[in-house]
């Protein structure tokens, strides 16, 4: 499972410097910034190809950690996460990731994975989560991941080929992919923007920036199903939560509650859009 | 329908007096006076409320949505036609022009508004000038070519619309409040939201006008 130590090396290296060259790219000036930003994208084609062999995306090093946060005895209780119930029965981890966000009778609400770890670290381990929800993210530039992004990664990389199978035909269920339809459309701040600005038409870009539309299913699956993603820019693994997140500060927002319900019902709108799609993650990304 | 017309045919739209969405769709499945199916809009504003609790006043403010928002976010920004005519006065009002009068600023710092999408993010240093970004969405300037495509392109767009004090009017008050021009428009209400200050507007008309911007070249 875990890969050469030496290949994982270079591969943190390499990302290192694309990212660096991303980011310089950015900051320079109106014209050739246009020529770096292709250059960019050519060189992140090539290193994509370079990394399509999953053994040396830094991505996966998230999901090593992950694991073994599972299944180390933790916290107050002293207990692994191996009872913990994703909603497949206690233990079960291979496809439940396909089938969240999900309704838990347990906890009467619909959760997503990022959400019900949480919860299984509180009720299996005692642990108090409040400082993690506090600061779910690794900062930027090559951090390793934070605990719940790991353990994300972890769950998520035992659903890999499993078709998305969420559902959402319990009536909260229901409820929640409605919800979040009604807040795809919300507008608000200082910009005026919803989703629905940036992601309401197909083929439409931002400056340079391919945007998905997620009324095309082909688009949705392709999105839904490569989450959590290691972001190059970034140099960091990154969940749906952070994707998020990470829009609504584009859209000039206050930073959204983490695991809140806004993000759980955005994620269940947009992945009852991706329904029959197949997950292969931690994928690779801008 | 409109909203495509808008966008392929620019010199028509140039021509054609302002359109309101008059092609009300109510939401697919929803009750009148929800905003999705089974969901009224005190469901959505719970769960909004409780995403961004505890703000200061002036975060609390960006959640809280105005009428305008609410009716374009109600309708998925087709509002029935006498909601898009309320909207179209009411945001009309909110129109600040310049005290001197001058609504052709410098086209050299408004090129630098088109092109910074700075401004207004949480960690954004809010004693930095905000940019307008009017590249995310616009092309503009041939040499840039760095342009979304959010909006139509208004790549010559003086030269097309002229530089007349009554176009300069009319570009000035679409940059400040587009929805006076346009109800549920998806551009910014740069001016009304204090997201660009007048000077800054001034500075985008002779962007977009002024026979020496490149736009324009
Ligand atoms: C101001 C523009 C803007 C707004 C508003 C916006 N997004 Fe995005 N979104 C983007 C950009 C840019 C990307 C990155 C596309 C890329 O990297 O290719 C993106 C990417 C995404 C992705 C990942 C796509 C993928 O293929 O990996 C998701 C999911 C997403 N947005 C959801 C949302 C949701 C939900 C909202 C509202 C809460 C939202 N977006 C609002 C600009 C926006
Ligand atoms: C988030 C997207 C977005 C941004 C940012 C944006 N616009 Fe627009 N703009 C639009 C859309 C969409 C339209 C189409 C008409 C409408 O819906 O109002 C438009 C229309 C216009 C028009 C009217 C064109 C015509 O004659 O019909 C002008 C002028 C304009 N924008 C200028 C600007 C300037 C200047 C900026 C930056 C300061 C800017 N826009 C930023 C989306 C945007």
């Amino acid at each position: 499972m875990i890969p050469g130590l030496k290949t994982l090396a270079r591969a943190v290296v390499t990302v290192a410097s694309v990212a660096a060259t991303l980011s310089v790219a950015a900051a320079q000036t109106p014209a050739p910034a246009a020529a770096a930003e292709e250059d960019a994208d050519k060189l992140l084609e090539k290193y994509r190809a370079m990394i399509s062999d999953p053994m040396s995306n830094p991505g996966y090093l998230a999901v090593d950690t992950g694991e073994t946060l599972w299944t180390t005895a933790r916290g107050p209780k002293n207990a692994t996460l191996e009872t913990c119930d994703l909603g497949k029965g206690p233990g079960k981890v291979d496809g439940a990731y396909a089938e969240m966000p999900r309704y838990f009778a347990d906890v009467d609400r619909v959760m997503d994975a990022e959400s019900r770890i949480l919860w299984c670290m509180e009720t299996v381990q005692g642990i108090d989560t409040a400082p993690i929800r506090k600061k779910p993210f690794a900062s930027s530039g090559g951090n390793p991941a934070t605990e719940i992004e790991a353990l994300v990664a972890y769950v998520s990389n035992k659903s890999n080929g499993f078709p998305y199978a969420a559902k959402m035909e319990h009536p909260k269920e229901r409820e929640m992919v409605a919800l979040g339809e009604a807040l795809f459309y919300r507008r608000s701040s200082v910009n005026d923007f919803s989703c629905q600005t940036c992601h309401g038409q197909e083929g439409q870009r931002i400056r340079l920036q391919t945007l998905p539309y997620f009324e095309n299913p082909k688009n949705a699956r392709a999105t839904m199903g490569s989450w959590p993603t290691y972001r190059v820019s970034q140099a960091s693994l990154r969940t749906m939560q952070h994707r998020i997140w990470d829009c609504f500060w584009q859209m000039r927002m206050p930073d959204v509650g983490y695991a809140s319900d806004v993000t759980v019902a955005l994620a269940a709108y947009l992945t009852k859009k991706a329904e029959g799609g197949t997950i292969e993650v931690p994928s690779i990304k801008r | 329908m409109i909203r495509i017309f808008y966008a392929t045919f620019v010199a028509a739209l140039l021509l054609s007096a302002p359109v309101s969405a008059a092609d009300e769709k109510p939401v697919a499945g929803a009750k009148p006076g929800e905003v999705a199916p089974g969901i009224g809009r005190d469901r959505l504003e719970q769960a909004v409320a409780a995403a961004w609790a505890g703000l200061p006043p002036d975060m609390q403010a960006r959640v809280t949505q105005d009428d305008t928002m609410r009716v374009c976010s109600q309708y998925r920004n087709t509002p029935p036609q006498a909601d898009a005519d309320a909207i179209l006065v009411r945001e009309k009002k909110t129109v600040v022009y310049p005290g001197d009068g001058k609504l052709l600023g410098n086209w050299k710092e408004g090129e630098k508004i088109a092109l910074s999408g700075f401004g207004g993010r949480m960690g954004d240093n809010p004693k930095l000038a905000n940019g307008g970004n009017c590249y995310a969405c616009h092309q503009l300037a041939p040499a840039e070519i760095s342009y979304g495509t959010l909006g139509p392109s208004l790549l010559g767009y003086g030269k097309l619309k002229g530089n007349s004090a009554e176009a300069q009017k009319e570009v000035y008050e679409r940059v400040f409040n587009a929805q006076a021009v346009f109800a549920c428009s998806n551009m910014p209400r740069f001016g009304h939201n204090k997201f660009l200050t007048i000077e800054q507007i001034k500075d985008a008309v002779a962007f977009l006008l002024d026979p020496e911007s490149p736009v324009n070249k």
